[in-house]
């Protein structure tokens, strides 16, 4: 009995050994992407014409994969931060220039999305998917005119709010209702934040991720604070439900496609970058992600789309214009943590 | 030791190092440097502030309280199926009480949200009995319910192992020299368990004190606990000097309150041997 557990261990290695053999002459790209970010039909098309295996990793915020990288223990040769973490990687030489010339079809990506001041000139990154920061709400339930932040201060919807878990996007809007900058490095402007997040707290039914997507179509919430493309998504699947920008102004992001100096395949990885910004791939990917494409020609061909036809997808420049984009605030990121602890922490 | 064994054991003890030493001693570095690399206590002075002890006693507090609601709940369960006489009978309530364990822990707490929600089975109930709604999901409750849920089955398990071996003519001998049932069983079933309580109030307290993914999910990350904290410092603050003193101090805790339950442990036997 034992021997002949031993003769199978063996025979697994020996296999095992040679399958990883017969491979090692297939080139492989190691790519780290958000959760549900991609059509992975796509991935497979990519391994067919370029003769290649994708390695296809996922994440879910740009924290974990900036520290994921920062330990030195990964060889992804293609990743997506968002702006302000294109700009913190860029200034911690994380990142490898792009070589233009082999991405083609950057032409197809909207000229307004490209040489932004988190990556001038676009050496690093090229925009993948874009939106906003907003509300979804639901029309049934919330009768009064939904138009600024405020509504998320309103004691008639007392335990009907999510507001997302993150410190970046909950305390910048705390910010923006003050009129202050969501980049803000004020230590006064941000205990004024937290003052306001403290008041709202007994309001809050939860601070979520990504359930709010299913809370939302479920109807177990009345307002949330979501990402554009979340709501594009909620929209499709519960028609009782709006978005809105407020007016007082919100936060423009960019979910941008990058190589990471950890690359060992930089030919490759352009390669794929080129194939993302292709107009059928695009068009692909942000069908079943839901997301705003950065590719025009995708973006207008979705937007003909009864499920796209609406501003979370398709952002009018008249809400655009009173959007900012996060700038990477550096060491202070820790105050803004510990305002977000003590907020969650408040009784 | 003799030469064999020292020779099998070397994998384990590389693997210690590697994996537990190691880390431990990286959790030190961490936990007494500051940013740029210096010894530094600033990491824990920074702990010691109202904010951050209200979330390490709140922790406390919740851990605490699961762990007595898994006690008062779990004994009996253990204790009732160590008596069943058929052994399959025994064997299949036993298998009933760890098959939701193989599922993913992350699932079955996440069908606690579809069972708890404003819109949830609950609920939903209530509403076609015509009852008012109740708010279920979001509060400290429905953290307890996950903790006491998810990790039950390790209070019931080392209970049970320990009440299965008690040898019966024990308790036949305590009834001839005219104890009663009850009597047999505080004077003598009881104690002799208490090796296995103290294991399953480890093992419930632990991962209780720590858990991150309960609160998060069931608490609507309304109720910070210290696993919250950690976790919040390590992955989106970034400040892993500070994360590891949490952890350094959150350790420590569960350290002495290990210690404190061990020296209960062996006062409990020492009586046991004066009895015998």
């Amino acid at each position: 009995m034992k021997k002949t557990v031993w003769i199978l261990c063996a025979i697994l290695l020996l296999v095992t050994s040679l399958v990883g053999c017969g491979q090692s002459d297939v080139k492989k790209l190691y790519v780290y992407n958000w959760g549900t970010y991609i059509d992975n039909s796509v991935l497979r098309d990519f391994e067919k014409e370029n003769n290649c295996k994708v390695v296809y990793e996922n994440y879910a915020s740009n924290e974990e994969m900036y520290y994921k990288l920062k330990s030195g223990n990964a060889n992804y040769d293609v990743i997506f931060p968002s702006d302000y973490m294109i700009e913190k990687m860029i200034k911690e030489d994380m990142l490898l220039p792009l070589d233009k010339q082999n991405i083609p079809n950057l032409k197809n990506i909207d000229p307004k999305l490209l040489d932004i001041p988190f990556d001038p000139g676009n050496q690093y990154s090229i925009p993948y998917f874009w939106g906003t920061l907003g509300i979804l709400y639901n029309t049934e339930k919330v009768t009064k005119p939904v138009d600024s932040w405020n509504i998320l201060w309103d004691k008639e919807y007392a335990k009907k709010i999510l507001m997302y878990d993150s410190q970046r996007d909950s305390v910048g809007i705390a910010l923006i209702l003050q009129g202050y900058s969501l980049n803000s490095t004020n230590q006064d402007e941000l205990n004024k934040a937290y003052e306001l997040l403290v008041e709202q707290k007994p309001l809050v039914l939860a601070y979520v991720n990504d359930q709010v997507i299913d809370m939302m179509i479920g109807n177990e919430a009345d307002l949330a604070v979501v990402y554009s493309g979340d709501a594009v998504y909620c929209m499709s699947e519960n028609e009782k439900l709006a978005y809105v920008v407020p007016k007082e102004g919100s936060n423009q992001w960019f979910d941008n496609v990058a190589i990471p100096t950890t690359s060992q395949n930089k030919e490759l990885a352009e390669k794929f970058i080129d194939y993302l910004c292709r107009d059928d791939i695009a068009l692909k990917n942000t069908m079943e992600v839901g997301y705003t494409s950065a590719n025009k020609n995708a973006l207008e061909e979705a937007s003909k789309e009864d499920d796209y036809n609406n501003i979370a997808y398709n952002p009018t420049d008249d809400i655009l214009a009173r959007c900012v984009a996060f700038k990477d605030v550096g060491e202070f990121i820790t105050n803004y943590a510990d305002i977000w602890t003590k907020v969650k922490a408040a009784q | 030791m003799n030469k064999n064994m020292r020779v099998l054991g070397l994998p384990y003890v590389v693997w210690m190092l590697i994996f537990i030493c190691l880390p431990i001693l990286l959790l030190g570095v961490y936990s007494f440097t500051d940013n740029t690399g210096n010894f530094s206590l600033e990491n824990f002075k920074s702990f010691f502030t109202p904010i951050y002890i209200r979330i390490l006693l709140n922790s406390l507090y919740l851990a605490f309280i699961s762990t007595v609601i898994c006690f008062i709940l779990g004994y009996p369960v253990a204790y009732m199926i160590a008596k069943i006489p058929a052994e399959k009978k025994r064997n299949t309530f036993l298998l009933l009480f760890i098959l939701p364990m193989w599922m993913n822990f992350l699932l079955r707490t996440y069908s606690w949200m579809t069972l708890l929600g404003n819109n949830g089975l609950i609920n939903a109930l209530l509403q076609a009995l015509s009852l008012p709604q109740l708010n279920l999901l979001y509060n400290s409750g429905a953290v307890l319910l996950g903790m006491v849920y998810n990790f039950l089955p390790f209070m019931i398990y080392p209970i049970y192992s320990i009440l299965i071996k008690i040898d019966e003519n024990y308790i036949t001998a305590a009834g001839d020299l005219g104890a009663n049932p009850r009597q047999a069983f505080t004077k003598i079933t009881f104690p002799l368990s208490i090796p296995g309580v103290i294991t399953g109030i480890t093992m419930v307290f632990m991962p209780a004190v720590s858990t991150f993914v309960i609160p998060s999910l069931l608490g609507g990350g309304q109720n910070m606990l210290i696993g919250n904290l950690i976790e919040q410092q390590l992955m989106q603050a970034g400040n892993w000097h500070f994360g590891s003193a949490a952890s350094l101090i959150m350790m420590t805790i569960i350290l002495l309150a290990m210690q404190f339950m061990n020296r209960f442990d062996k006062t409990q036997q020492k009586n046991m041997e004066m009895l015998a």
